[in-house]
């Protein structure tokens, strides 16, 4: 019996529910659904949850609840060298004895102890699931019964079953509060934890960056050094570079997408945009790394200039390239804002199309083009996969652009990926530079949406 | 003669003057047009760039092999542990009776991939009455021979800086001239998974990975983001605490990916031990991701849904939630479907936070459910973006490709499903 065919024999109950709740209105109205109260569909409803809600609660509450008593349970019959056994040895074994119940094959040595373990898992396993689908099967059909008793012409049904479907929809648009929530207390949680390892203000103002923690102690720098600066400052080099080549390009193209366009041109040319907008960035990455990096290192090499084949300008410009569509969206956005009397004031003055969009109508359109050009960045800060795939690994504290440069979220990537263990400095730092890079994002992002507030009352 | 007052209108210097002004306004428009060029030009540049390396990876080069599974090389009783390398070495040595001692032996061997071994073995496997027999296979050749047969490897190059040396060219050419070899679609690339030798690996792990983690991603995010916008759209009161939320679903909207994966790994590999790897993960996190995009195009639609049904149908004495239920959502449902499969092209293209929970794991197995280890398609590419050998950058470029190709269905999807169904009040 799995735990699959338990659910649906619940849910099947509340779909039973349904059926007869609804034909039980019909038959009290005699098929008069104007001598109901509520419509007979929130009759069906009414009893579906009456028995599928309690049903499932202590459904799931056996499941949890079991589930704990059964490792207990385990562990008290386990021999008492195991018992004795540090954390990390005990919860393997478990882990084990249950991949064995189940079938599979398990990591470690089959020792005569874990196939008592997975045996004794196995019964209280299909014991809980029998009790818990009993109780709940139970629960349920009285929630039936009494709901189904209850049904009546005059029974106000609609109200609760609204009220309910109203909870439900508080909840929803509580999940992306509670996201947020997670959001920061995960990360904030692990930077504490590296705070207590590496003080914060080396951690914000020290200049070297060297994470790999020795495997013995006598070895040459086996502390590891935890100095953000060369991060921050790589970081900042590439997200100008990218600025340099997606300010320009994606302003102009708004100016001209706004104010000189033919709206058929226009229709063709926004498109263009879009795709380039859509394209993922492990696209970007790879087109950094295979085509821009080599062709830069080539040009590089023709004028005499020594560029590194993962350079900071690479990165930036590929970045720069995939964030063109997001200014030119978001600038042309605010050049739309503009309302047409200001140009047509100006172009009735005498002034020509160039003069009437730099002296009016961009000075108009400043906040919002400004507002544009902060998101810009925060999403240049964040963007992981160009710089992973073609900026450097290594953290070098340099203003050269062409040399390699390593930025916060390669860091996180590096720290992250692979097998780690989660108490050690190397990967609690990668959380104190994910919290780095949520304020900062976070923050020019508050900035912006108040900016483009404030500009959206004074035109208004 | 002209009048003073004129002269600063007319006069040669104010001819000057407007051919001046006129000639930046020509110089200005022409300026914001060739930013619009320069982007189209990226564009080009890098989709070109993409299919011009991507197009041969969809191709595979093959031979011709005439194998004799002589039963002294392999048992009736276990056909599965036969001696295929001798049985392949000695059908070549047909071809090219000069290759007797061990080091040609061995050169011989190199033409074959590994996926020619077992193709030689299936056979026998499947019809164990081959024993005995001879018989003519196409098998895919190895990498080099791969590389040679679509011209990546530079035939005038010295012999100690190419990859196939002048014998192994010599038994090509010689095969080729016999029509022994031949260019074919790489239809396993659609269906295998991936594999450390770039002639066998595909791309059908990482589209199942993908595919079970938008399932999860879909699930999860497209219901409770109707369900929140609803809310906040047509029953929320104006209280402060709305406000709240409402500024925080545009905050979460630009929160960076990578601290989405930072979330995953810390609450649901950490905190709820959900299997690492596993696509019901990936489907989660993204889940939460593209949750903010979710509800803003919702809302959206919502908006667009005029008054005047609201009211008409409260007139007739439906309840609130009878109003959006019954006439609101439907007529909104076009758009509403139109932002999910935006938000769910968007998740298709994520890669970052994948990386935190450990969807980055070598994985040779095609994933038969969300619980399986598995890789997800723009994974799958930055894994082989970073392999050294010269093959996978023609299988990356390959898989760009595909990836781009479902891009553009779901968008096109999107587009015709706003044109076709939207309702002009």
């Amino acid at each position: 019996m799995s735990l699959t065919f338990f659910t649906i024999v619940l849910l099947g109950l509340a779909c039973t529910g349904y059926v007869m709740g609804r034909r039980r209105a019909m038959a009290l109205a005699r098929s008069q659904t104007a001598a109901l109260h509520s419509r007979p569909v929130y009759h069906g409803w009414y009893v579906a949850l009456a028995c599928g809600l309690p049903a499932i609660v202590i459904w799931v509450a056996a499941l949890t609840i079991g589930d704990q008593l059964i490792e207990s349970a385990i562990i008290a019959s386990l021999p008492q060298e195991l018992r004795d056994a540090s954390g990390p040895v005990l919860n393997r074994f478990l882990a084990d004895a249950e991949t064995l119940a189940k079938g599979g094959q398990p990591a470690i040595d089959v020792t005569p102890a874990l196939v008592a373990a997975s045996e004794r898992f196995g019964n209280l396993r299909t014991l809980e699931h029998w009790i818990g689908f009993a109780g709940a099967l139970g629960l349920g059909l009285i929630g039936f019964g009494l709901a189904y008793r209850r049904l009546s012409t005059a029974l106000r049904v609609r109200q609760p079953v609204e009220r309910l479907l109203m909870f439900v929809l508080l909840l929803a648009a509580t999940a992306s509060i509670l996201t947020t929530v997670g959001i920061v207390f995960s990360v904030l949680f692990e930077s504490i934890r590296f705070f207590s390892q590496v003080p914060i203000f080396e951690f914000l103002f020290g200049l070297q960056w060297s994470p790999q923690i020795a495997m013995r102690t006598d070895q040459v720098g086996s502390s590891g050094a935890f100095g953000a600066v060369p991060l921050f400052a790589g970081t900042l080099m590439v997200t100008f570079i990218a600025m340099l080549v997606a300010a320009p390009i994606g302003l102009m193209s708004a100016v001209y997408l706004a104010e000189y366009a033919h709206p058929r041109f226009r229709a063709g040319a926004k498109p263009m945009l879009e795709i380039l907008a859509g394209v993922p960035t492990v696209v970007y990455g790879f087109f950094a790394a295979l085509v821009v990096a080599p062709a830069l290192r080539d040009a590089g090499a023709s004028i005499g200039l020594l560029v590194a084949s993962e350079s900071a300008i690479a990165a930036g410009s590929v970045m720069g390239i995939m964030i063109i569509p997001f200014v030119s969206s978001l600038a042309d956005d605010a050049l739309a804002a503009v309302p047409n009397a200001l140009r047509d004031a100006s172009l009735g003055l005498g002034a020509t199309r160039q003069e009437t969009i730099t002296r009016v109508v961009l000075p108009a359109a400043l906040p919002g083009i400004v507002a544009g050009l902060l998101l810009a960045v925060s999403r240049a800060i964040g963007e992981t996969m160009i710089v992973v795939m073609a900026a450097g690994l290594a953290a070098n504290l340099t203003a050269n652009p062409l040399e390699a440069v390593t930025t916060v979220t390669v860091q996180i990537v590096t720290l992250l990926v692979g097998d780690q263990e989660f108490d050690s400095a190397k990967t609690l730092a990668a959380f104190a530079l994910g919290l780095v890079l949520f304020i900062i994002t976070l923050g020019l992002n508050v900035i912006a949406l108040r900016v483009v507030q404030k500009y959206r009352e004074k035109v208004e | 003669m002209t009048e003073p007052t004129f002269a600063i209108h007319s006069g040669p210097a104010a001819q000057a003057r407007l051919r001046r002004r006129y000639a930046r306004e020509r110089r200005f428009k022409l300026m914001c047009l060739g930013a619009l060029g320069v982007a189209a030009i990226f564009l080009v540049v890098l989709i070109g760039s993409i299919v011009s390396r991507g197009w041969s990876g969809f191709l595979v080069t093959q031979m011709e092999l005439t194998v004799t599974y002589s039963p002294d090389l392999i048992d009736a009783d276990s056909p599965r542990d036969g001696n295929f390398r001798m049985i392949v070495v000695e059908g070549l040595q047909q071809e090219f009776p000069e290759a007797t001692d061990r080091s040609a032996m061995r050169a011989l061997l190199g033409l074959v991939s590994n996926g020619g071994f077992i193709a030689v073995r299936n056979a026998v496997v499947d019809d164990p009455m081959l024993i005995g027999q001879t018989v003519t296979l196409w098998v895919p050749a190895a990498s080099d021979i791969d590389m040679l047969n679509k011209g990546y490897i530079d035939r005038a190059a010295p012999e100690e800086l190419r990859r196939v040396d002048d014998q192994t060219m010599a038994w090509i050419d010689r095969l080729e001239a016999d029509g022994k070899i031949r260019t074919g679609f790489n239809w396993n690339f659609f269906t295998t998974g991936d594999s450390r030798e770039p002639e066998l690996a595909g791309i059908g792990g990482a589209i199942l990975g993908s595919f079970w983690m938008l399932l999860v991603t879909f699930l999860v995010s497209f219901p409770t983001g109707v369900a929140a916008a609803v809310f906040l759209e047509e029953f929320a009161p104006k209280r402060r605490w709305v406000d709240i939320i409402e500024v925080n679903i545009n905050n979460l909207a630009a929160v960076p990916s990578i601290v989405f994966g930072l979330l995953g790994l810390a609450v649901f590999l950490n905190l709820m031990h959900l299997p690492r790897s596993a696509p019901l993960v990936g489907g989660l996190t993204l889940a939460l991701m593209t949750l903010p995009t979710i509800i803003i195009t919702t809302r959206a639609a919502l908006k667009g849904v005029p008054p005047s049904i609201r009211e008409a149908a409260m007139g007739v004495g439906a309840s609130p939630v009878q109003v959006v239920a019954h006439h609101v959502l439907p007529l909104a449902l076009p758009r509403l479907l139109t932002g999910a499969i935006i938000g769910m092209a968007q998740a298709l293209g994520e890669s970052a936070p994948l990386l935190m929970i450990g969807m980055v794991a070598f994985i040779v197995d095609l994933p038969s459910g969300p619980l399986d280890a598995a890789t997800a398609l723009p994974v799958q590419i930055f894994l082989w973006a970073d392999s050294p050998e010269r093959g996978f950058v023609e299988k990356t470029s390959a898989a760009i490709m595909v990836l781009l190709g479902f891009l553009v269905v779901m968008n096109g999807v999107a587009v015709f499903l706003r044109q076709r169904f939207e309702v002009r009040w």
